[in-house]
């Protein structure tokens, strides 16, 4: 390296090139730091879970002709209410949309929570207290074999119906 | 003691210059043995028996346990309403949680077919058991209420001020593990009110799908969702919830409040022990009768070297006493009534087990522990606000105190004085009015659903104005406005923390005794319908 260069290299108008060992230095410490953070990242996503233990929403209700015209029948499992009128069948959820407690409906077809007072009318609409929406109706469907079936995780609107033959 | 330092062999000779038939070895192989117990303690125990002062200092220094504290104290730190020994109380609780918890862990068996049934053993069948679970349930609860103590006795006494910035920040992280260990423990006997609780935290942990909802993103962005499915891996509270509380309960979250705790402590020692006021370096004629107040002729300084605003040059003896025994004293004193009130409650007081879980139907009325009660009354407004965005807003407003109050003044006095304690007084007044006003219209009169002319408002508006949002807007207004009227931000900010104070208390009270069956409001228990 001559006098002249040095003088170059030194002087304030030119900032001085990152010498390579800078270079490197800078390069290993930032892959540590990079491969540290998403090694983190990585390890995060084990409890992410990928599947579900009640993947299988899908569950069988009974053959249509167990249920009267008129009748309103509770699975207490499924927290589900299945109503027959003359127009055929529907199903709502009864899991409060608040924090998840079971409504209770109440002898006017009503519903009441009974963790923080959400009420919900007939259709599911809210009422009254904290949901912050309706109770949600599910959707049904009939099995090759006839059965009637509720989707769990469905949501459908409000007093959706299933047209089944006795 | 008077071997103390020296060397235990008799050394005639170096060995190497022994002859062969000299009993010189044998001689030392024999004393050597006969002295063993004397050596092994003086290798284990450096100093001699703590009768000067530097065998005082180096009892505290050398020793792995105790140099977290400083081998001289100030006078100030051990009088008794300095702390109410309530930091070290929730240590002590700490300390016996986990001793009780790991012998818990050798029947408890976290499965949702087992764990109530081993809990049921753990409490009729096990020798100890009841005692310990016992034990275990009312710790959990003092820890809890201790923290919350501790840290309206360090807010008080203006403790979280520079250099304590930091620690007070570490203080709000130990807070909300101790909740987070409480709630992950709350669901592990697997009866009616854990797993109702649960579902209640699962869910609040899923309710910023309201506010997503509203604004129409939650199928782009589900963070509500997302934040339940990895509580609880599955979407309701089952095996797979139980194994992560439980994981979480007895390895996570213990582990890093252990560390926790530690950089606490360390930290009260480097910032220059517990804060005092200035008052208390001022000489006074009245010192206390303790056996060695006198200043000694030597300091040990280094050893009692900590950062502070530094006395005066050869006065840092003042005021301070050495720390062994006079601290031991103060420190065995609070463990020994902490450990005999855990005893008392747990040996007298059954801890409450429920009938084993039931997913089908709900406690009613479904309540949380108390020190979740007062949120519960605001989840009761609206999920959202009361359990995810108000507890934030409390957190973080409270962990930003010190770098918005940084006046120097006053530290270390209650209040800061007289101007702080009527602040206090007002601010609690003002307190108690706006929430039991608030409780008293909401009671009276439901809120916007109940009235004809608001009971289709959006859901956003309920999600952004209801009783809890109002009240916290209440105390922030009254905060700021006590900055400006007082001139300060120190009292702003007692205001604040008088007013959260304040409305905790009432808050919690209310929901125990007045809230029944479907959360309706009743006066007391006995008026619950029956049924």
């Amino acid at each position: 390296m001559t006098a002249e260069n040095n003088h170059i290299e030194t002087s304030q108008r030119f900032k001085p090139p990152a010498t390579r060992r800078d270079f490197l230095g800078l390069a290993a410490t930032w892959s540590a730091i990079v491969a540290f953070v998403m090694a983190t990242v990585g390890a995060l996503r084990l409890p992410m879970p990928s599947v579900f233990p009640e993947s299988n929403s899908r569950v069988k209700l009974g053959r249509p002709d167990r249920f009267a015209v008129g009748s309103a029948t509770y699975f207490s499992k499924i927290r589900l209410w299945l109503f027959r009128d003359e127009s055929g069948f529907k199903a709502i959820s009864s899991v409060c949309t608040h924090l998840g407690c079971v409504a209770e409906r109440q002898e006017d077809g009503q519903y009441l929570c009974p963790c923080h007072g959400s009420r919900f009318d007939q259709t599911g609409a809210v009422k009254g207290g904290p949901a912050p929406k309706g109770l949600v109706w599910l959707d049904l469907s009939l099995s090759p074999e006839g059965w009637i079936v509720a989707d769990t995780l469905s949501d459908v609107g409000p007093e959706t119906v299933l047209m089944a033959q006795v | 003691m008077s071997s103390i330092g020296g060397d235990h062999q008799t050394h005639h000779k170096p060995s190497h210059e022994r002859g062969i038939g000299d009993k010189g070895a044998l001689r030392d192989f024999g004393s050597n043995l006969l002295s063993t117990p004397i050596a092994l303690r003086d290798s284990i125990i450096r100093h001699g028996k703590p009768t000067s002062d530097r065998a005082k200092s180096q009892t505290i220094f050398s020793n792995f346990f105790l140099h977290i504290l400083p081998v001289r104290t100030h006078l100030h730190a051990i009088k008794a309403t300095t702390t109410l020994g309530l930091g070290i109380a929730t240590l002590v609780l700490f300390i016996i949680l986990c001793v009780t918890g790991v012998l818990l862990m050798v029947y408890y068996k976290p499965s949702v077919d087992q764990a109530y049934a081993s809990m049921l053993d753990i409490m009729h069948v096990v020798p100890t058991g009841r005692l310990m679970r016992n034990v275990h349930r009312w710790s959990a609860h003092a820890m809890v209420a201790c923290v919350m103590l501790h840290m309206a006795r360090a807010f008080y006494t203006a403790a979280y001020k520079r250099p304590r910035a930091f620690n007070w920040v570490i203080g709000m992280a130990l807070f909300v593990l101790t909740l987070g260990l409480s709630f992950t423990g709350y669901l592990l006997p697997w009866d009616q009110l854990a797993f109702w609780a649960v579902t209640i935290g699962a869910n609040i942990a899923q309710s910023p799908q309201e506010l997503t909802d509203a604004i129409g993103i939650t199928q782009y962005f589900d963070i509500g969702l997302w934040q339940k499915e990895v509580l609880l891996g599955a979407h309701h509270v089952g095996q797979e919830a139980l194994i992560r509380f439980y994981v979480l309960h007895v390895m996570v979250l213990p582990v890093v409040t252990t560390i926790l705790i530690g950089v606490h402590f360390w930290r009260i020692r480097k910032d220059g022990g517990l804060v005092r006021p200035s008052h208390a370096d001022v000489d006074t004629d009245e010192m206390p009768a303790l056996a060695d107040v006198s200043t000694p002729l030597k300091s040990y300084g280094l050893m009692a070297m900590m950062k502070d605003k530094t006395p005066a040059v050869n006065r840092e003896m003042r005021h301070t006493i050495t720390t062994w025994p006079n601290v031991m004293y103060v420190i065995g004193a609070a463990t020994m009534i902490t450990v005999f009130a855990m005893l008392l409650l747990g040996y007298f007081f059954d801890a409450p087990l429920a009938e084993m879980a039931n997913p089908t139907v709900p406690e009613n009325p479904a309540k949380a522990p108390w020190y979740f009660l007062g949120l519960q009354e605001l989840v009761s407004y609206s999920a959202f606000m009361g359990g995810v965005a108000i507890p934030a807003i409390v957190v973080l407003g409270l962990g930003l105190v010190p770098y918005l109050d940084r006046e120097k003044e006053d530290v270390g006095l209650w209040f800061s004085g007289a101007r702080g304690r009527r602040v206090a007084f007002i601010s609690s007044v003002f307190g108690a009015v706006t929430v039991i006003g608030m409780l008293w219209f909401t009671v009276e009169f439901g809120w916007l659903r109940n009235w004809e002319a608001t009971a289709h408002v959006p859901q956003i508006v309920i999600t952004l104005f209801n009783p809890g949002t109002v009240l916290v807007a209440l105390f922030a207004f009254w905060s700021v406005a006590t900055v400006r009227v007082m001139n300060s931000t120190r009292m702003g900010a007692i205001a604040l923390f008088t007013c959260f104070l304040v409305g905790f208390v009432i808050l919690t009270y209310f929901a125990t005794v007045h809230r029944g069956p479907n959360w309706n409001f009743y006066w007391s228990q006995s008026d619950w319908p029956v049924h």
